[in-house]
């Protein structure tokens, strides 16, 4: 169930502030796209354009669209929270929910949103956790608290979580920084397993991350100082990492700069 | 940040397939499809950038976006709003009604209202004046709190400055349970223990500086000002303390640790780095336990001695008395006529807006201490 | 400096006489300070329990009221002062609880920022500085004067609101504010609404912080004396009924009784309902402060 995204000259503003300028890319189905760049161009914002979840900041507001296999998130009527049923997010800190256990925890996406049968939730859990590479080692303690874990399974647990109510695409802010290494390896072979059956769109840090896990990357920057974000260059990962065509990437790549 | 989420306008049906952007070209895929639209079958030539697809049987063209009730939303928010509401409400209402039943009598009122020390409000004259209550109100309070903070600020340096986290741990719970004591019990102890222990104090002063009106003699010790303002005293350490203390533990440590450079004595960081910092915030930990001893009922109302009806006015803090708060509390019995109740709230809205007025300054000097 | 200094050994002096002597005194100073604020809690407390226990100790206490007891004839209970002292307090919660709450979601969920959470929370302050003598004044004036009811247990019940609703209402907005705001988002970014965020994930999470604030309003509610003094008379009888102008409470218990001579039992009675009064004002402390060492949000 995964699906393509299109955006359309996106342009997003924090109130007056023009924090993005007029992004345009397509991510291709059960892919993993890696936004790059130095700190503050606007890769975390536009990642949170792609589920509506800017809008918790008031004032927060877009010109252009996004669609979802043509449909337009930010048509007519669409209600936030229900593009973020079908959009789901993983953030950079773990956050399990501390008044849950492990099991309510992975099925808290779908109890709140209604689900009430013991099988059904039974099943979603074991199966998220299992494609969260989780499963093994909490099987036996599902009842226990889910911040008892380490970080790198606290942030599995949030992975198994947003992927028990089944959402189309997968955004993943920076989901290794708050990590170990070898957490962090974890999570990098998790993803390759998740992109056969979601679109995914992370934000990353590390170069060397995204060369890894991604098919598609796309480095942004300031325009200059003072001005908003902008997507300077979009193309597959190799091509991005060793002949760019933009010669901002290049620096960056190289670390000339960020 | 401050975490809000928009109100969603209507909830809509997602826009029908049909009017979708037709240059989207699907990936099709060999089982049956359900379409909602005519939609025509397009072959597309894509380079394959993942596995081909053998289990997706879901339409390929757009997402269903869930209808989404916003009843639940609105509900409660409402309930949100309307509480914050009542509570305006309910503290303006609290103003509003007392000052309207308090003017009749008010109007009523054959002496100075302000200035006058009588206190007659049965029968058809009305003769009252809260000159008398207001004396021995501000006194006992302020003794109190002359009494009460500079042992407040001893226990708040104590605990930050000189005792380890594992000791003050449990001076702050002590300090706790200090609050928690009712005031009916500190009344019952004032009087029955306090006030005779301290008796020999009070003679000991009375012989010393007896000849000063401010001193003399008048009732019998334990039902006097003194013993009532050291009760007083105790009842409001806790909240002086506990103000203090977070004030003392938020000293920046750069200005503690640039003191300690210098090689001063503990004291000397106090003083110079400690004190200057805390003293708005004492300040204002004070005025609130000043507001909390000018409201102080019951404890007041069984130490004190009520003064019988006639008697000279002594400003002795060894005489009598009776504050607003307990003038009221004693003669709550009697409430009987609309002039008489009018009077006694009258009384009892003075004491409102005077911890008012309190606890306003002492809000004022806390958050200008902060900017600063 | 001269050359010298690198061969003579340090010599590591202490501060001058005099700031020794200032250090010392200060010193002496905060530790006095610090007793003098422990003794008299001692001392209140060991007064209490050691005039007041032997009467706690029998059964007959803590089951019979006072009907039919003068000062001068011993026996009888504080049944009817317990009941009533706890069933004042529990109305009282009923409405304090749920509307402080809510005025704490109120100041945090939806309106942090704004002016109108700036003005309610102005409002609570003035509330929380009312003395309970002009909160029962008030009440007095609403329900007996203006609408005309009589005295009642409940009329005690809801100026004991005015009360109890500012350390509720300020004791959740602080745990509120102890959730973190990357809880809030997660929550959003499962897609589940606004409203079942709060219920079912915030609420949930500071909920032993909020059990703690209502313990603490209860614990000061029970012991206030003055809205007893105007809205209620003092029933030496059992009286369940919140409705009727007579209701016991120990407050009031304590307060028939305060001028009796210690030669009398009436005098005893004083104090065994003092020291029933403080244990269980004390109990319900010690277990608010209980439930907040093992709820506390732990920050990572």
């Amino acid at each position: 169930m995964a699906r393509r995204i299109d955006v359309k000259n996106l342009d997003i503003y924090y109130g007056g502030f023009h924090a993005v300028e007029d992004v345009s890319m397509t991510v291709e189905p059960r892919t993993v796209t890696a936004f790059i760049g130095p700190s503050g161009c606007g890769k975390s914002t536009l990642l949170r354009t792609l589920n509506r979840m800017h809008e918790v900041i008031p004032g927060a507001h877009v010109k252009g669209n996004v669609q979802l296999d043509g449909t337009d998130l930010y048509g007519q009527g669409v209600d936030p929270v229900a593009v973020r049923r079908v959009v789901g997010m993983v953030f950079q800190r773990p956050n399990p929910f501390p008044s849950m256990s492990i099991f309510d925890n992975v099925a808290s996406g779908l109890r709140l949103n209604g689900v009430k049968n013991k099988g059904v939730l039974t099943d979603a859990v074991e199966r998220s956790l299992m494609a969260a590479n989780l499963w093994i080692e909490v099987k036996d303690r599902l009842g226990k608290a889910g911040i008892g874990l380490s970080g790198g399974q606290q942030q599995r647990l949030c992975i198994a979580r947003a992927i028990a109510v089944e959402p189309q695409v997968l955004l993943m802010d920076e989901p290794c920084s708050a990590l170990d290494p070898i957490s962090t390896l974890a999570i990098e072979d998790l993803i390759g397993e998740l992109k056969e059956k979601y679109t995914v769109v992370i934000v990353t840090h590390n170069m060397q991350q995204a060369a890894r896990v991604s098919d598609q990357t796309a480095f942004f920057n300031l325009a200059a100082q003072g001005k908003p974000g902008k997507l300077i260059e979009i193309g597959p990962t190799e091509k991005i990492f060793s002949n760019p065509d933009q010669q901002a990437t290049e620096d960056y790549i190289t670390g000339r700069f960020g | 940040m401050a975490v809000t989420d928009t109100d969603a306008t209507e909830r809509v049906e997602p826009e029908p397939l049909a009017a979708q952007d037709p240059s989207l070209s699907p990936v099709v895929d060999h089982g049956a499809v359900t379409t909602h639209s005519p939609v025509p079958k397009v072959v597309a030539h894509r380079a394959p950038e993942t596995p081909a697809d053998h289990v997706e049987r879901e339409a390929a063209r757009g997402v269903k976006l869930a209808k989404i009730s916003r009843t639940g939303d609105r509900i409660f928010r409402s309930l949100a709003t309307t509480s914050g509401l009542l509570i305006v409400l309910l503290v303006l209402f609290v103003g509003i009604f007392l000052l309207a039943l308090a003017l009749p009598s008010l109007q009523a009122d054959q002496d100075s209202f302000l200035t006058s020390r009588n206190w007659t409000v049965s029968g058809n004259e009305l003769r009252f004046g809260i000159a008398g209550l207001f004396w021995t109100t501000v006194l006992s309070a302020v003794l109190a709190m002359a009494m009460a903070v500079p042992v407040a600020v001893g226990v708040a340096l104590c605990m930050t400055q000189y005792l380890h986290k594992r000791v003050s741990g449990p001076v702050s719970f002590v300090v706790d349970l200090l609050a928690a004591v009712p005031s009916i019990i500190f009344g019952l102890w004032g009087l029955t223990v306090l006030g005779p222990f301290l008796a020999p104090a009070a003679a000991w002063l009375i012989s010393k500086l007896g000849w000063i009106p401010f001193f003399e003699r008048n009732v019998d010790p334990k039902g006097s000002v003194f013993v009532a303002s050291v009760v007083l005293a105790i009842m409001i350490l806790p909240i002086v303390i506990a103000i203090s203390r977070d004030v003392f533990a938020q000293t920046p440590r750069d200005h503690i640790e640039a003191a300690l450079a210098l090689g001063a004595t503990r004291w000397e960081v106090i003083r110079t780095a400690v004190l200057p910092h805390g003293r708005s915030g004492v300040i204002s930990a004070s005025m609130l336990g000043l507001g909390r001893a000018l409201g102080e009922t019951i404890a007041v109302m069984i130490i004190l001695t009520t003064p019988s009806a006639g008697s000279p006015f002594s400003p002795s803090i060894f005489a009598g008395g009776e504050t607003f708060a307990s003038k009221i509390a004693n003669n709550a019995a009697e409430f009987d006529s609309p002039s008489k109740t009018g009077a006694y709230i009258a009384a009892g809205l003075v004491l409102f807006v005077v911890t008012f007025a309190v606890n306003a300054i002492a809000r004022i000097i806390a958050e200008r201490g902060v900017e600063s | 400096m001269s050359a010298s200094t690198a061969d003579t050994p340090l010599a590591f002096r202490r501060p001058s006489g005099v700031r020794t002597i200032k250090n010392s005194l200060a010193t002496i100073f905060v530790t006095v300070a610090t007793l003098i604020t422990i003794i008299p809690l001692a001392w209140v407390l060991t007064t209490v329990i050691i005039k007041g226990y032997r009467l706690l100790l029998s059964s007959t206490w803590w089951l019979e009221s006072q009907r039919g007891i003068t000062p001068r004839r011993e026996g009888g209970g504080a049944y009817h002062a317990i009941v009533g002292t706890v069933e004042m307090a529990l109305i009282c919660a009923a409405i304090a609880v749920p509307l402080g709450v809510l005025g704490a979601i109120f100041l945090i969920e939806y309106g942090r920022g704004t002016k109108i959470a700036r003005g309610v929370s102005f409002m609570v302050d003035i509330l929380s500085g009312i003395p309970s003598i002009v909160a029962a004044l008030f009440i007095y004036a609403l329900f007996i004067t203006i609408f005309g009811l009589g005295r009642s247990a409940i009329a005690v019940s809801c100026a004991l609101v005015l009360l109890m609703l500012p350390v509720v209402l300020r004791s959740t907005e602080e745990m509120l504010k102890l959730v973190p705001d990357s809880l809030r988002e997660a929550s959003y970014a499962l897609g589940v609404s606004k409203w079942k965020t709060i219920v079912k994930v915030v609420v949930p999470t500071a909920f032993g912080g909020i059990v703690t604030g209502v313990m603490l309003g209860l614990a000061r509610v029970m012991g206030e004396t003055a809205p007893l003094l105007i809205l209620v008379s003092y029933a030496v009888g059992i009286n369940f009924s919140p409705t009727t102008d007579t209701m016991g409470a120990l407050p009031t218990m304590i307060n028939a009784g305060r001028d009796q001579p210690p030669q009398m039992p009436g005098y005893e009675r004083v104090w065994a309902a003092a020291l029933t009064l403080i244990m269980i004002v004390m109990l319900l402390n010690v277990l608010a402060r209980l439930i907040a060492r093992f709820t506390t949000l732990k920050e990572k």
